[in-house]
């Protein structure tokens, strides 16, 4: 099948490294601590985020730090086709591993001894990138609900099909079953926080698709910057004095 | 963004942004760019020896920002003041609490901190007024005190070197709240002032302004003297106190409750300061203009205040100028 066509577009008419139309809402929870709502074109992800608070389960209980945990789930409704097995799949516990551990690297555990932050996340729509859609909606949520981070984490993926590289690959272009590279990056220190692959590339090539998968996180990072500045103004002027 | 959830006419939404923009200038004028998101770098003179607080972290000789808020500075010290966080208790706080767990010799209670904060039976008032050891007599009646669900009020004492945070309740003020409502706000909206108790006379109401952002409104309860000598006089006046307490709260009471919690819920989705006399000013307004206590949550009511917020402040700069 042909994903790029001669003149150079994709199959919802982007160019190779155009990213899809971000969109982002905090405060979509009303009872969580922090919340978000994350949109990468028709990829829908809604994060909330509670705590820190006391530990639920005592054994579980860290004496120098905080416990991070994740729940990540896929709404039924969010595919068009049925889902086979509705909870407990290896998929939506792998996915909620990745998250703990992306954003565990970022919270600054330390500062909050004994206590427990549960991350809660939910795929709303299904189109793709879905992976770097909740890390980048919880991000916007735990800065919501004012947990010290080093540095937001962003996420994006990126592609390589009919020999081109692709930046934020969709459902269809995802489905393909060329490579797919997700990366998670905290954009001030300049690390890599999160790198995924499930297909095998050449190592020239794959630098490039990591490229430009980076230079898609940083974009996002920028625009995420820009809401939580906007929202803090917001915040701090309708407060007043 | 965060939005407002309600349902605004094209004349209300307009309104409604008037009075935003007009709070943003003038606040504008005190700090422009003292807002900061995470990981963002603050700007101070490396030369002069400055001091890290809160909210503050160190990246490779940078200092960034890692919580969203705004960047405060005393003498040497900089730190970021976080808003929306959970509550960062401070010694000597005004809290109000709910009653998680009763354990041996002390209470849990959730005050909207990371941890539970604890309660001893040996730093409370027995409700008897009496000076004494607690024996073990006391410990078995710890439930006839204070039960799981309660709402409690108290004063963050001290932190314990393992880091649990203590509370103490030693005077008539503190201790178990009843016949009232419970409003869960931003802790950030409660300003730390001399007076947490208010004592609203026209209304016959209590007003607690919990500093973790737990706000109580209730019946007004006379605080029972503690000094009473006379035992006999003591006994009598607490069984009084029993024959009110089992009478209802009247309606009327009921609707002045349920009003100045309206008017805070305004207030705070809105995200304004909850202050007295901003209360005050958003009741007497509600009543002025003959809103039932039901249509205060509504959109009109909710433009109404933010143009009398608007207003309100603007005169206050003027004033100070």
């Amino acid at each position: 099948m042909e994903y790029v066509s001669p003149e150079g577009l994709r199959l919802d008419g982007r160019r190779p490294m155009e990213m899809r139309q971000l969109r982002a809402e905090i405060g979509t929870v009303a009872k969580a601590n922090g919340s978000a709502v994350f949109e990468m074109g028709n990829t829908k992800v809604i994060a909330a985020v509670y705590g820190p608070r006391e530990v639920q389960n005592r054994s579980q209980q860290i004496n120098d730090q905080a416990l991070v945990r994740c729940e990540y789930s896929m709404a039924n409704f969010s595919t068009g086709d049925r889902m086979r097995k509705p909870k407990g799949d290896r998929r939506s516990t792998e996915i909620s591993l990745v998250i703990r551990q992306t954003m565990e690297a970022c919270i600054l555990t330390h500062l909050m001894p004994r206590s427990q932050i549960d991350i809660f996340v939910q795929v709303l729509q299904a189109d793709g990138g879905t992976r770097s859609a909740c890390i980048n909606a919880a991000t916007l949520a735990l800065a919501d609900a004012g947990i010290p981070m080093r540095d937001i984490v962003t996420s994006c993926s990126a592609g390589y099909l009919n020999s081109t590289p692709l930046l934020d690959l969709n459902y269809i272009e995802d489905s393909a079953g060329g490579p797919d590279v997700t990366v998670g990056i905290l954009p001030k220190l300049d690390k890599v926080t999160l790198l995924q692959m499930d297909a095998k590339l050449p190592v020239d090539i794959f630098e490039n698709v990591m490229g430009l998968a980076i230079e898609g996180c940083k974009a996002i990072a920028n625009y995420i910057r820009e809401v939580l500045l906007e929202n803090t103004k917001q915040l701090e002027y309708r407060r007043g004095l | 963004m965060r939005g407002l959830k309600l349902p605004l006419s094209q004349t209300q939404r307009v309104r409604l942004q008037r009075a935003f923009e007009k709070l943003q200038s003038l606040s504008a004028k005190a700090n422009s760019d003292a807002s900061l998101t995470v990981a963002d770098t603050i700007p101070v003179n490396y030369e002069d020896a400055f001091l890290k607080g809160h909210g503050t972290a160190d990246l490779n000789g940078e200092l960034v920002a890692t919580v969203c808020g705004v960047v405060e500075r005393v003498n040497n010290l900089v730190y970021v003041r976080a808003l929306r966080a959970r509550y960062k208790p401070e010694v000597g706080d005004v809290v109000v609490g709910r009653v998680v767990e009763v354990a041996q010799k002390r209470w849990r209670l959730e005050i909207n901190f990371s941890q539970d904060a604890v309660l001893m039976l040996s730093s409370m008032n027995m409700p008897d007024g009496i000076q004494r050891r607690r024996t073990a007599l006391d410990e078995l009646n710890m439930r006839s005190i204070f039960e799981e669900n309660d709402i409690v009020c108290a004063e963050v004492r001290n932190f314990q070197h393992d880091g649990s945070l203590q509370l103490q309740a030693r005077s008539q003020k503190y201790g178990k709240l009843e016949k009232g409502q419970l409003l869960i706000i931003d802790p950030y909206l409660v300003k730390k002032s001399k007076q947490h108790f208010h004592h609203l006379e026209q209304f016959g109401v209590d007003l607690i302004l919990g500093r973790n952002g737990y706000i109580w409104i209730g019946e007004h309860v006379e605080a029972r003297d503690s000094m009473v000598i006379d035992q006999a006089k003591n006994i009598e006046q607490s069984t009084v106190v029993e024959g009110i307490n089992q009478a209802y709260t009247p309606l009327e009471m009921r609707q002045n409750i349920c009003r100045i919690a309206n008017a805070i819920r305004v207030l705070t989705s809105l995200g304004f300061n909850v202050d007295l006399n901003l209360i005050m000013e958003t009741v007497e307004l509600s009543s002025s203009l003959k809103i039932d206590i039901h249509d205060m949550l509504g959109s009109e009511f909710h433009v109404l205040v933010a143009e009398m917020e608007a207003e309100r402040r603007s005169l206050t700069t003027k004033r100070k100028r």
